[in-house]
């Protein structure tokens, strides 16, 4: 079955499908000048958070709001780079050193790769209706980031910067 | 009218639940249904200034109507990644 451009799931994510979903673009969605560089993004449970010793992490997500969110932040992403993206986010409960989110970019050009990559992971990150809930030693607590609201310019803005610093 | 709530994170530990059914009146908005629901569980107040909303799975916002059937659902700050 083809990997799809956007998921979010409970199984381990697979990095090498991802890179070929953007690889191979064929028939109308075909770009007429193909990809000279594809870049890519892994994001996995850190051992330490804020100074505590991270034991595992918990996912949960409202899922059909994130593949819209993916959707979206897609949407954006094609608005400023020409670049063709894919994003899987797992949920569930995952240990240390497993991949959380992976993303691909595939672009013309190595700077819209590299830059619309970045893109997507602050994105992720400010709208995305996923949250972690870290068990450490001692404890456990839920993470709570950004109020996620897409129309926001500003942090949309902020994002971009990031990816072009 | 029927709508259900949906919560996640510590919203959904706060309350015990992440799904509730209510009956609010004709006319209600997100707003409605957000206190009524702070006033059955009062913790919930604290995240007044910080939630996100989402109406049958969109993005809304606190004055957006509600109607008969709609998923309302409240977010903390999000933290994927």
């Amino acid at each position: 079955m083809d990997t799809p451009l956007y998921a979010v799931t409970n199984d381990p994510l697979d990095l090498s499908a991802l890179v070929h979903a953007v690889t191979r673009a064929e028939g109308k969605n075909a770009p007429e000048i193909g990809p000279g560089a594809i870049t890519s993004f892994v994001g996995v449970v850190r051992n330490e958070n804020a100074g505590r010793r991270v034991l595992r992490l918990e996912y949960e997500g409202y899922e059909p709001l994130a593949l819209r969110a993916f959707d979206r932040i897609g949407q954006e992403t094609n608005d400023r780079w020409n670049v063709r993206m894919a994003l899987h986010h797992r949920l569930g409960n995952l240990h240390i050193g497993e991949a959380s989110v992976i993303i691909a970019v595939a672009s013309p050009h190595r700077a819209d790769a590299f830059a619309a990559c970045r893109y997507v992971i602050e994105r992720v990150k400010q709208i995305v209706p996923i949250w972690k809930h870290e068990f450490f030693e001692g404890g456990d607590v839920w993470i709570e980031g950004a109020t996620a609201n897409p129309d926001d310019d500003q942090a949309r803005e902020e994002a971009y910067k990031l990816a072009c610093a | 009218m029927r709508v259900t709530i949906r919560l996640f994170a510590r919203l959904r530990d706060i309350t015990g639940s992440g799904e509730f059914t209510r009956h609010p009146p004709d006319g209600a908005t997100v707003r409605t249904v957000w206190d009524e629901l702070v006033n059955d569980f009062p913790a919930l107040a604290e995240y007044g200034a910080s939630i996100s909303t989402a109406v049958n799975a969109e993005y809304s916002n606190m004055h957006a109507a509600v109607g008969d059937g709609d998923e309302v659902a409240f977010l903390p700050p999000v933290s994927g990644g």
